[in-house]
């Protein structure tokens, strides 16, 4: 169970935050093109799956009946929530009860699992952990608003758009991420 | 369980196999005068709606049909320029039907092989090592699973994740058709 990296974009695509905390493989490129290669990898993540979406990204009001069938799938979510741990059950209801767009949300391979969340403002955030890690994007949507939001953005001095070199904010998001359920120092 | 569909890619990463079992399409069909508050605007052959949202029809939905005859392209069946047709106040009222787009067999080929080169960047990119390509992707409406075969070549498939408010019940597991 561990986080290996976290990269922080912009809107334009400038890596504004990168850190490793378990890495065992470097890319093999330099970190500029690594930046700029996870970048393009996801911008052409997102829009082959606004392509290949079967409905649309977002539910509307009235929804056929036909678009709607396959929500036997999140009956047996609920039932599996029982079984898997909390995230997935709110994942569920919160799909339920939010109407909100979010898209692709994550990928895995046999080796780790990349967790993506965009904010409405263009800001993304991009967590690789191991595979025991279901969900991590209210871990992400946290590190937004409670570290981002607080250290970043109310800082006078921190100016939008360019690396964020702040320490505190540094120092905060490291402690939050060594203090999550899910990380172990000791990489497996 | 629904499966949507299944491409099969090779090696190469073209796409040479592809079946759609359950195609959801949302559309919907609705009378309107003149003058039309959707923008229109033409994208890849098709006419698709650029800005409004109204009643089921969403930015990216394209004119499916006109008068309940489907639109070539960006033609109407009979070879009109369709955004000139609805500029034509005569032409009016008119009823159209919007929806996603399907997508062509040219569209499919290049979604198979954008895929292909995500499965390898997604392996290349891999803070760890040995890892594999790409092998499930998740949103919060479909699932997609990748198999890697021995022989390097690549299967996928859709899988619904969530639904809607509404609860339809309808089993379904069909296997893959290959």
């Amino acid at each position: 169970m561990t986080v290996h990296n976290l990269y922080i974009f912009d809107r334009n695509g400038s890596c504004l935050y990168y850190n490793e905390w378990n890495r065992k493989k470097q890319a093999g490129i330099s970190k500029d093109e690594e930046f700029k290669l996870m970048y393009g990898m996801l911008f052409s993540i997102r829009s082959f799956v606004s392509k290949m979406s079967p409905l649309d990204m977002y539910p509307s009001q009235a929804r056929p009946v036909s678009a709607c069938l396959p929500v036997c799938l999140s009956a047996c979510l609920c039932l599996s929530a029982c079984l898997c741990l909390p995230p997935c059950q709110s994942v569920v209801l919160s799909s339920l009860s939010v109407l909100r767009k979010e898209g692709f949300m994550s990928f895995q391979t046999s080796k780790y699992r990349l967790h993506y969340y965009e904010t409405p403002s263009g800001l993304r955030f991009v967590m690789n952990t191991d595979l025991s890690v279901p969900n991590a994007r209210e871990t992400l949507q946290h590190i937004y608003s409670s570290l981002y939001v607080e250290y970043i953005v109310k800082n006078p001095v921190c100016v939008l758009g360019q690396s964020l070199d702040s320490e505190l904010f540094s120092s905060r998001l490291d402690s939050f991420i060594r203090g999550l359920p899910f990380y172990s120092p000791r990489a497996a | 369980m629904v499966i949507f569909s299944v491409y099969v890619v090779n090696k190469a990463g073209g796409l040479i196999y592809q079946y759609d079992n359950y195609v959801p399409r949302a559309e919907a069909e609705k009378t309107f005068s003149y003058p039309l508050d959707l923008v229109l605007k033409n994208h890849d052959e098709k006419v698709v709606v650029s800005f409004g949202q109204r009643d089921g029809i969403r930015v990216g939905h394209a004119v499916l049909s006109i008068n309940g005859v489907d639109v070539q392209g960006k033609n109407t069946a009979d070879g009109k320029d369709t955004l000139e047709y609805l500029k034509d106040p005569a032409n009016y009222p008119v009823s159209i039907r919007f929806g996603r787009a399907r997508l062509s067999s040219n569209e499919k080929l290049m979604l198979a092989s954008m895929f292909h080169s995500l499965f390898a960047i997604g392996s290349q990119l891999s803070p760890d090592v040995g890892s594999s390509g790409i092998e499930m992707l998740e949103t919060d409406v479909f699932k997609l699973h990748c198999f890697q075969t021995l022989t390097g070549q690549c299967e996928l498939f859709d899988q619904n994740l969530k639904g809607a408010l509404e609860i339809a019940e309808k089993a379904g597991n069909f296997g893959a058709g290959s």
